[in-house]
């Protein structure tokens, strides 16, 4: 290429296609009809080719492992550059072969158009299918088909519109327009990178002048702010939080609000190295560091938002999932979920259907969803999840789950299901905005009283002492210097509940739990115990951590029961003799977590958050 | 310069990922151009800082300036700088005479193993880019090696979005390579636009006619024939280039990277 201009603009092609339907040879004649491969390229092959008693193919110009030539498939997914016109290319040559379906995701998954191809003498054939579905699904939404190898059909038309018609319908219920379908044949050069007179019925581009074609993403700074949480740094005097813009933009003095704690404070600086003047605002795309003029506690996962265009939050999620792991995706077995930053376990509660791709009206239900295959799924995550439905915003509203070691599968969320804590997550998130605080912030309370605000929830059936020892605690931490309080739900029945019959028992978990939320503002550790409520534990959990949020709710379990299945809590203590050595074990727990600092001579020596 | 400012973020974002993710981390620093730029961009994602230590496998038979530029970059940027060398096969006499595919495994690959098997990192940054050799273009961002260091390019992991591979089963660790999806073009004009401080006494011609286009060992690695004086010129010359980059890589003939790289070279 003899261009002395600087490229000003990248884009990621990827080219897709069912196996042996001609993908590395039309990358490899791309490169060589453009002048793009190094010097000696093509003889080097070629003599490889004489050696081995072979024919030359433009396909091992990319195909680099010995495996792969000798197979004549592509394995994994290969990435190579090319410039033209003012653009660089990184085109990304994926495997058609099912086995590596994977890979083709991976390779996929980067691009921002694709090229879609499909042998004119097989037809569409099943991988041309589940590739275009997948590239729906990936967020590749411009895409070019071209129908390969018209040299073996005499470059008739109607072979070509036959496929095309097929092609095109199908593409149209994933709700996916191609921008063109070329004939053409890379084995011979034809319609590659200038129009041939095999195809004279054919009006369109070339191959090589539809890349032009193709667009950058639209800017994705003119959507609200999302601006997930990567990390807080603390190199220096500056705590710099960082992380990727990923819709919209931000700028100094901007209120933000963290999802899914509802915690805001405003910008007071967007932190840079080797740069004259700092900047003022920041655009989607950008991995940036910003600092807060307040100390608010925010950690990786948060998704910083404007006030007035929050994410969505729940617990609950129905999505679009492909499974690439070995395992089957099952019912009831914890997988994590990755979204943008945040990393939560989550559970699948329903498999609704499994999605054929060769034929998209036929659904079927099945108990698993087995390796290849793309299900509509509903999941439900054990921690409240900020996100965005697909359609609104690609980065947030997409997640991968990873089963044991490895990214398994990925998916894209098409719906908010409603879990039980959808009211009173309302509520907390209207109470904390309008939430009138004083000079003193969450940091310095914690600094002078040496310890995070917290709830520590007693649980457990009747008679196993966890009054008792909810007692112990607080006399053992205010002895320390900490403030503790143990909050007796039987002490709000009189009073704040006298209006209450015993037939509301969620009310009156909501006010003990505002209570809470109360007290946790002052910066106390709240102890308490389910004795005095008549709902079952996990929903008396689950509403005091909605509305204490983002309090951490330390729960403690105390049982008889030695042996059978325990639930999922922080402590259990099954049949304890030694409430001393229990008491202990909470103190270190709480250390662990960060909510107690070490205590150093007579005042405690703490650092927030990092 | 936009194409450039996207290819820092995506580094960048890889950087932190790696920072935050891997409790052992550590990046391989060669003093070249392409692992010098990753130094910086670690600068530029932790704002000055580099928080885990740089290291550099020392065959013996580097090109004398490139010490001494390691060394004055270490002191300037206060470096963590982590030296590692096959002693053992230095003293057994260890040379490219000896063939340059043994000579690299057992003072680069065996070298970089014995550094990772004593301190332990679980997670390693180099600066391949998938633009170098053919088998780099299949990498992933995050690349597990097993407990031999062995590359499995068969089987690599999924890698969607921004997802990447963060765990990983004891004694084996991942290769982290934030520079994949940039050219060597890329490379200089970053150079340029951020003024990093490089080689420049080899990467140029200093009036001799030739300069060096990728930087190795002395006795494998050899100059190109270029009057490129400056950044601007080499970056003319190699926008007119058909070379390949490491053409003056001797090790790279043949199927040598494939075996290589599958080994656990970088």
């Amino acid at each position: 290429m003899t261009t002395e201009t600087t490229s000003q603009e990248r884009m990621n092609i990827v080219i897709v296609g069912h196996v042996d339907h001609g993908k590395s040879t039309l990358l490899g004649r791309l490169y060589a009809d453009t002048g793009t491969l190094p010097e000696g390229k093509i003889e080097k092959i070629q003599a490889i080719c004489r050696q081995q008693g072979k024919e030359f193919e433009y396909a091992f110009l990319f195909d680099a492992f010995l495996e792969e030539q000798q197979q004549g498939i592509t394995i994994d997914t290969a990435r190579t550059f090319f410039t033209w016109g003012n653009r660089q290319y990184i085109i990304i040559d994926a495997p058609g072969h099912k086995e590596f379906l994977k890979n083709m995701v991976s390779g996929a998954a980067r691009a921002e158009a694709a090229l879609l191809i499909i042998d004119a003498l097989e037809g569409v054939r099943d991988q041309s299918k589940r590739h275009g579905l997948l590239l729906s699904m990936l967020g590749v939404k411009q895409v070019t088909v071209i129908v390969n190898k018209m040299d073996l059909v005499n470059y008739r038309e109607d072979t070509f519109q036959a496929i095309e018609k097929e092609y095109r319908q199908f593409l149209t219920q994933l709700n996916v327009i191609p921008q063109y379908i070329i004939p053409a044949s890379a084995k011979q050069g034809v319609n590659i990178t200038k129009v041939s007179p095999e195809t004279p019925w054919y009006t369109g581009p070339s191959v090589l002048d539809s890349l032009a074609h193709f667009h950058l993403e639209a800017a994705r700074n003119e959507k609200a702010l999302r601006f997930p949480l990567q990390d807080v740094y603390k190199f220096d005097a500056r705590r710099i939080l960082v992380g990727r813009i990923t819709a919209g933009q931000l700028k100094i003095g901007d209120r933000l609000v963290f999802s899914p704690t509802n915690k805001s404070a405003s910008v007071r600086s967007i932190e840079a190295f080797n740069i004259d003047s700092p900047p003022t605002q920041a655009t989607a795309g950008q991995s940036v560091g910003i600092t807060l003029d307040e100390q608010i506690f925010v950690e990786r996962g948060h998704i910083a938002t404007h006030e007035d265009a929050r994410p969505l939050v729940s617990t609950r999620i129905r999505a679009n999932l492909f499974w690439l792991g070995n395992r089957p995706l099952e019912t009831r077995r914890t997988y994590t979920l990755r979204l943008a930053t945040r990393e939560v376990p989550c559970e699948i509660v329903a498999i609704h259907r499994i999605v054929d791709a060769t034929n998209l009206d036929d659904r079927h239900t099945q108990l698993t969803v087995l390796r290849n295959e793309v299900a509509d799924i509903t999941l439900r995550t054990k921690a409240p999840l900020a996100f965005d439905l697909y359609a609104d915003f690609e980065t947030t509203g997409r997640f991968v789950l990873v089963d044991h070691y490895d990214v398994a599968g990925g998916g894209i969320i098409t719906e908010l299901v409603p879990d039980e804590q959808e009211d009173f997550r309302t509520e907390a998130r209207e109470r904390d905005s309008a939430w009138v605080t004083g000079d003193v912030g969450a940091e310095d309370r914690a600094e002078r009283y040496g310890h995070r605000a917290a709830v520590i929830l007693l649980t457990g059936p009747d008679t196993t002492a966890k009054g008792f020892l909810a007692r112990k605690l607080e006399t053992v931490l205010v002895a320390e210097g900490r403030h503790a309080y143990l909050l007796a739900a039987e002490n709000l029945q009189r009073g704040l509940d006298a209006d209450l019959q015993d037939s509301r028992p969620e009310e009156m978990v909501r006010r003990f739990g505002e209570v809470a939320r109360l007290l946790t503002d002052t910066g106390s550790l709240v102890i308490t115990t389910t004795n005095a409520f008549q709902q079952a534990t996990k929903d008396i959990v689950q509403t005091v951590q909605t509305l204490v949020n983002p309090t951490p709710v330390i729960t403690i379990h105390m049982t008889k029961d030695q042996a059978g299945p325990q639930p999922d809590v922080d402590l259990i203590f099954a049949g304890p003799e030694d409430f001393d050595a229990c008491t202990h074990q909470i103190v270190e727990t709480l250390k662990r977590k960060g909510i107690l600092a070490e205590l150093s001579g007579s005042q405690p020596a703490f650092q927030f958050s990092i | 310069m936009k194409h450039i400012r996207q290819l820092e973020d995506q580094s960048v974002y890889i950087l932190r990922e790696a920072y935050k993710n891997f409790d052992n981390l550590a990046m391989l620093w060669s003093m070249g151009k392409d692992s010098t730029v990753l130094l910086w961009l670690a600068r530029k994602a932790f704002f000055g800082h580099v928080p885990f230590p740089l290291l550099h496998v020392d065959t013996s038979y580097k090109i004398p300036e490139m010490i001494e530029y390691r060394d004055r970059l270490a002191r300037e940027w206060r470096l963590n700088l982590v030296v590692g060398q096959n002693k053992k096969a230095l003293a057994e006499g260890m040379n490219h005479e000896k063939g340059r595919v043994a000579c690299c495994t057992a003072l680069k690959t065996e070298g970089l193993k014995l550094l990772l098997a004593e301190k332990g990192y679980t997670g390693v940054i180099l600066g391949v880019r998938s633009d170098e050799d053919a088998t780099r273009a299949k990498e992933r961002y995050f690349s597990p090696r097993d407990k031999n260091n062995e590359w499995d390019f068969r089987d690599q992991p999924p890698e969607l979005w921004d997802q990447y591979k963060i765990t990983f089963p004891p004694g084996t660790h991942i290769r982290i390579h934030p520079l994949l999806d940039w050219t060597e073009i890329n490379i200089w004009e970053y150079i340029k636009l951020e003024n990093i401080p490089f080689l420049d006494n080899l990467y140029l011609d200093q009036g001799t006619g030739q300069r060096y286009r990728s930087l190795g060992c002395a006795p494998c690695t050899s100059p190109i024939q270029s009057t490129a004086k400056n950044v601007d010129e080499v970056l003319i010359e190699l926008r007119n280039s058909h070379v390949a980059e490491r053409a003056g890589r001797a090790q790279d003939e043949g199927r040598g990277m494939e075996q290589l790289r599958k080994d656990g070279y970088m």
